[in-house]
């Protein structure tokens, strides 16, 4: 299989289609495009894509009701395109079923990034789950033995740190909102969302070099986190 | 003979008036002499030819009266439907107004001109519907008999011997464009009468058969004839004055009436109009107002306010002024300031000695008047029963009088122990003096006591035959008397001058409060304050609730302030409408929506009506009478202006803070188109060249061009940004979404967002591990952070280290960014965060000078506040101090599992 994975970029600006299809098409990826919502939901059926690329301002559908219509039957990873100052339609998109966002401008390397990482989660699922060992150059996560070392040494965690950790991990790469983190890991949806600053100030403390300046847990502002990865 | 050119002015005049009433609507009188002569059968015929015309007719009331003739005539048009009033516990139908001028038909037959309106309908009286209907620009046609006109009222009682209570003010039969005398020979209508075609209600049977007697049929058809000869001869002259054929008067005569409690003052006021008329003049009806005034009882004050309300009805002017003990002088002095020529005053009979004692008002103002005529008209026996009766004065208090017995005695002792029996004189003056300060301490009448004591004592003890009132000498007798004049007239003469005192003192107070009111006013600074103060005011003043009502953008009143007493129902809230559309006063006490609980004023002002001053009275409604009315009115004024003054003011405002936005626009457009142009002219550069010239470029070349592109582009992302950004902060289009953070996370945020452009740069972070949490958006506390290290970047070089430090107070978090530059110009502190403004030592750097003028619009949207300051040790600093607003919830304990 020469053919690199086919991404579907549901998007009515001309100017934004060209960019992403040469920057898409450099790298190796199959290019479909689609002016409107229309168009996208009938490729996603005859093409079934790898990955969506998705703008939220579609002519003729919220890109939001198009993420809720699409989850309905197919699982592809959906990136939302989306002007910064509009957190709430990122967190809206995401909780709807979109796993990532982008926002207007972007660059090739961001793009790429996003991309690579639905397409891993979609291909292999399973590479960071229990059992599994992830690992960055500064500190380590191994599930089996539910240990966590920096640089060799062994560093405790409290254990909601190691299950926000754990899920980051499971995550990684992707944005996840406040939302769906209190969820996973206090089981409340709506429990305060400091508890998950708090938490998450606490594991950059323990986990980065210079918590002030993080290179691994990264705050998606109004979103989320992202354990950034690679 | 040359016929007199007419004034250039009144030509133009001439030529509004005539447009005036071609738009105006047209008010058609049917005019009769008596019921049953066909007024209305009349009204309908005419207005079937009107219908017939293509007009479009409907009828507002027509009342057949059982007549099928009638009745018949009245089919085949439209007609508003009634509406229906609780009166009494039964619902009576009435004429709807707000109906008719919802349908707006072109011609509205109105029957009854005189008809008085259930009680609860907007207006008193059905002739006020009709004026209402012609403001509204429709065509009314309406009946009237001759006994219902107001000024004919004494003459139809004269003749008839019936009272009417109905009546209609001549200003609106004067109003009519048109006159119609519906007349049927006094034979012909008892033919009709006997033929039962005349209505009559069974109730009133017997006075309408002492009505239909042939004698005052004919004196009442002569009436109805002569008044519309008169109409006739007034629309004649009217023309020919208009038209310039001939000059039919002088100046034009203007009547002056002077009116009292007195029951002759309403003939003197019909009188007055009818003279008024005849000559074609205008009038004015005139009370004088004395100390007197307040010591009337309430109902002649009552009378006195109704004499002049009926002069306004008839068309007059009304004027309240205060007099002194004499009014003739002050009558005169208002007459010749008003440039009256004609003078009608009653002359009540009184008996002559009390005329010759007491001087008489007609004779002062004849020997006063000068060019000005007086017409005196006499009461007749019947009107002197019903004189006024003045209150009782205040009683002395029977200390007064003690001191007049205490006085008497003292002038006596001291007379018998200073001089001997014989210097009568001597003794005469000591008695003068005593009864002379008992007249300056306690007025009149405890000194006319004091006289009568003295005469006593004098004779009792110091003349001949002494101890007995016995009088041996005759002479005496004159020393009695002229000892008991003099104390009648120190009596007197300190009484006046009280009286004058106590006037200029309630006219003191009245200018006080006034002044008082205005000075209030004037302090006020918001509409608010100036409406709450004018409300205590005139509270405090009348002893009334009050409120003021100020328009909306669509003018529709709204309560602004009012006293707590003052509900406004939706009604109260109508009559307050229309009292602001019509710019009457309406309410209880006028005639217009009596039925409302309160009374409301115009707030008329040099624009027009501003709003609707309500008061509610407590108890005794003490604003009705005149003196009291008169200063509501007054004070009424005074907020008006004050109102408008402050409308002015804010427009003013309004328009100046118009120009300021306008003109930092303009600034900013300039600057902006500026910003924007210079990175799009880099990247349109490095763009063209590559794309022309790609191959002849070196490769690094290239790579640099791309570079700069992808820089300017940046560049131009933040600025656009900025752009977006201080339009939604200034438009109040951000909600700041704030949460408790810590504040590592948005340093974090703003540190790896700035990671380019500070690369290479020491920074040094310091941010205590003890900081609590701060309630922030971090979106937008980014933003200040990164806009605050761009300008550390840009203004600083590019060796020198940026501090970012926070420290916590307890109740609030203080974050500073720090540099090591050149720190900022003096005077730069605080101005650089304003709009577009640039520190004064900025360097070639671009920028649109938006960045801290976001930071401060953030900041200050978290309720908090920013600061900047030069460092001691060289640089600047900007302090952001954020607000804690109390301890974040806790959070939950956490057990861990097999914890030691």
């Amino acid at each position: 299989m020469t053919a690199g994975p086919l991404v579907l970029v549901i998007e009515d600006e001309a100017q934004m289609r060209r960019f992403l299809r040469a920057a898409l098409e450099s790298h190796g990826f199959r290019f479909l495009e689609a002016v409107t919502a229309q168009e996208g939901t009938a490729l996603v059926t005859s093409h079934n894509p790898d990955v969506i690329l998705m703008d939220l301002g579609l002519p003729d559908l919220d890109g939001l009701e198009l993420t809720r219509r699409l989850r309905d039957w197919s699982a592809t990873p959906i990136i939302v395109i989306s002007a910064r100052g509009r957190e709430e339609d990122k967190v809206r998109a995401l909780d709807a079923g979109a796993d990532d966002y982008l926002t207007k401008p972007f660059g090739t390397g961001e793009l790429l990034a996003r991309i690579r990482v639905a397409l891993r989660h979609q291909e292999g699922a399973t590479d960071t789950k229990s059992g599994a060992v992830f690992e960055t150059p500064l500190w380590r996560l191994d599930q089996g033995r539910r240990e966590v070392s920096v640089q060799g040494t062994i560093v405790h965690l409290t254990p909601l740190e190691y299950k926000l950790l754990v899920i980051l991990v499971r995550h990684a790469g992707k944005v996840l909102t406040h939302h769906l983190l209190l969820k996973e890991v206090w089981g409340n949806a709506s429990a305060q969302p400091h508890y998950l600053r708090v938490y998450m100030a606490q594991l950059r403390h323990k986990l980065e070099e210079d918590p002030a300046r993080p290179r691994y847990f990264i705050t998606e502002p109004g979103v989320g986190y992202r354990l950034r990865w690679p | 003979m040359t016929p007199e050119r007419p004034d250039p002015d009144a030509l133009l005049r001439k030529v509004q008036d005539a447009e005036a009433r071609e738009k105006r609507a047209k008010l058609k009188v049917f005019f009769g002499a008596s019921p049953g002569v066909g007024k209305t059968y009349a009204m309908l015929s005419e207005a079937h030819e009107r219908k017939a015309m293509g007009i479009d007719v409907v009828i507002g009331v027509v009342e057949s009266h059982g007549r099928s003739e009638t009745a018949a005539l009245a089919e085949g048009f439209e007609t508003v439907p009634a509406c229906e009033l609780p009166y009494r516990g039964i619902f009576m139908k009435e004429f709807d107004l707000e109906a008719a001028k919802q349908r707006r038909p072109h011609l509205i037959l109105m029957d009854e001109l005189a008809h008085t309106n259930v009680q609860g309908s907007r207006h008193d009286k059905r002739w006020q519907d009709v004026l209402e209907l012609l403001d509204a620009g429709i065509d009314v046609f309406t009946t009237l008999n001759v006994q219902h006109l107001e000024s004919l009222r004494d003459v139809v009682a004269q003749i008839t011997g019936i009272v009417v209570r109905e009546n209609v003010p001549d200003t609106v039969v004067e109003r009519a464009d048109e006159v119609e005398l519906v007349d049927l020979p006094p034979e012909d209508l008892l033919q009709r009468l006997r033929e039962g075609k005349v209505y009559v209600p069974d109730q009133a049977r017997h006075a309408i058969d002492r009505f239909f007697r042939k004698g005052n049929l004919l004196a009442l058809r002569e009436l109805a004839l002569r008044q519309t000869a008169q109409n006739v001869d007034a629309q004649m002259r009217r023309y020919m004055a208009s038209e310039g054929i001939q000059k039919t008067w002088g100046a034009g005569d203007r009547l002056l009436v002077c009116v009292g409690p007195h029951e002759l003052s309403v003939r003197l006021v019909r009188a007055t109009r009818r003279l008024a008329a005849t000559l074609g003049g205008s009038w004015v009806a005139l009370y004088v107002e004395t100390a007197r005034h307040q010591r009337y009882t309430a109902d002649d004050q009552a009378r006195i306010e109704a004499h002049l309300r009926l002069a306004e009805q008839l068309g007059a002017e009304t004027a309240v002024i205060e007099g002194g003990i004499s009014i003739g002088p002050d009558i005169l002095r208002f007459a010749q300031e008003h440039n009256i020529t004609k003078i009608v005053v009653g002359k009540p009979a009184r008996s002559r000695w009390r005329e010759m004692l007491k001087g008489s008002l007609v004779d002062e103002l004849i020997r006063g008047s000068g060019d000005i005529d007086v017409f005196v008209i006499t009461g007749d026996r019947g009107e002197e029963a019903s004189r006024p009766a003045l209150a009782p004065r205040a009683r002395e208090p029977w200390t007064t009088w003690l001191w007049a017995v205490l006085m008497v005695a003292a002038a006596s002792g001291l007379g018998s122990l200073l001089f001997r029996p014989s210097e009568l004189a001597d003794i005469v003056m000591i008695y003068v003096l005593g009864i002379a300060l008992v007249a300056a301490r306690h007025g009149r009448r405890p000194s006319l006591l004091a006289s009568a004591l003295s005469v006593a004592a004098y004779d009792y003890l110091f003349i001949p035959p002494y101890h007995t009132f016995a009088v041996s000498d005759f002479r005496h007798i004159g020393t009695f008397g002229i000892l008991m004049f003099t104390g009648w007239l120190i009596g007197t003469l300190t009484e006046r001058i009280r009286q004058q005192a106590r006037l200029a003192r309630l006219r003191e107070q009245r200018t006080a409060a006034l002044l008082r009111l205005s000075k209030e006013l004037a302090a006020s600074a918001g509409s608010m304050e100036l409406v709450e103060s004018a409300i205590r005011s005139v509270a405090a003043q009348f002893h009334t609730e009050a409120a003021v009502l100020l328009p909306d953008a669509n003018r529709r009143l709204t309560a602004l302030r009012k006293a707590p007493a003052f509900t406004f129902t939706d009604q109260e809230l109508g009559v307050a409408q229309w009292v602001f559309e019509h710019g009457e006063p309406g309410g209880r006490g006028t005639a217009t929506l009596p039925g409302a609980k309160a009374t409301y004023l115009p707030l008329r002002a040099s624009g027009g009506i501003v709003g609707v001053m309500g008061v509610l009275p407590k108890g005794e409604a003490q604003w009705t009478e005149p003196d009291q009315r008169s200063l509501l009115e007054a004070f009424a004024s005074q907020t008006a202006l004050a109102v408008e003054r402050l409308d002015l003011a804010d427009r003013n405002e309004e328009a100046r803070r118009r120009m300021d936005e306008e003109q930092l626009r303009t600034t900013l457009l300039s600057s902006v188109s500026h910003d924007l142009r210079t990175p799009l002219g880099a990247i349109t550069g490095a763009a063209s060249t590559l794309l022309e010239q790609a191959e002849a470029i070196p490769e690094a070349t290239q790579r640099e061009l791309f570079r700069s592109i992808l820089d300017e582009s940046k560049r131009m992302h933040r600025l656009v940004t900025n752009l977006l950004d201080i339009t939604r902060l200034e438009s109040g289009a951000v909600t700041v979404k704030k949460a408790w953070t810590p504040l590592e996370e948005v340093v974090g945020l703003a540190l790896n967002r700035m990671e380019e452009a500070l690369a290479g740069r020491q920074v040094n972070v310091d941010l205590p591990v003890e900081l609590p949490l701060v309630p922030l958006d971090e979106v937008l506390m980014e933003q200040v952070l990164v806009n605050l290290l761009d300008n550390a970047v840009k203004h600083t070089s590019a060796g020198s280290p940026i501090e970012v430090r926070a420290w916590s107070t307890g109740s609030s978090v203080t974050l500073v960014v720090a540099d090591g530059g050149p720190g900022l110009a003096e005077g730069d502190e605080e101005r650089i965060f304003s709009k577009l403004v640039r520190g004064s030592r900025h360097g070639s750097e671009p920028g649109a000078g938006l960045g801290l003028a976001i930071c401060r619009g953030i900041v200050e949207a978290h309720g908090g506040r920013i600061q900047a300051a030069n460092r001691s040790q060289g640089g600047a600093q900007f302090l952001v101090t954020l607000p804690l607003e109390g301890p974040p919830p806790g959070l939950p304990a956490e057990y861990e599992e097999g914890a030691e």
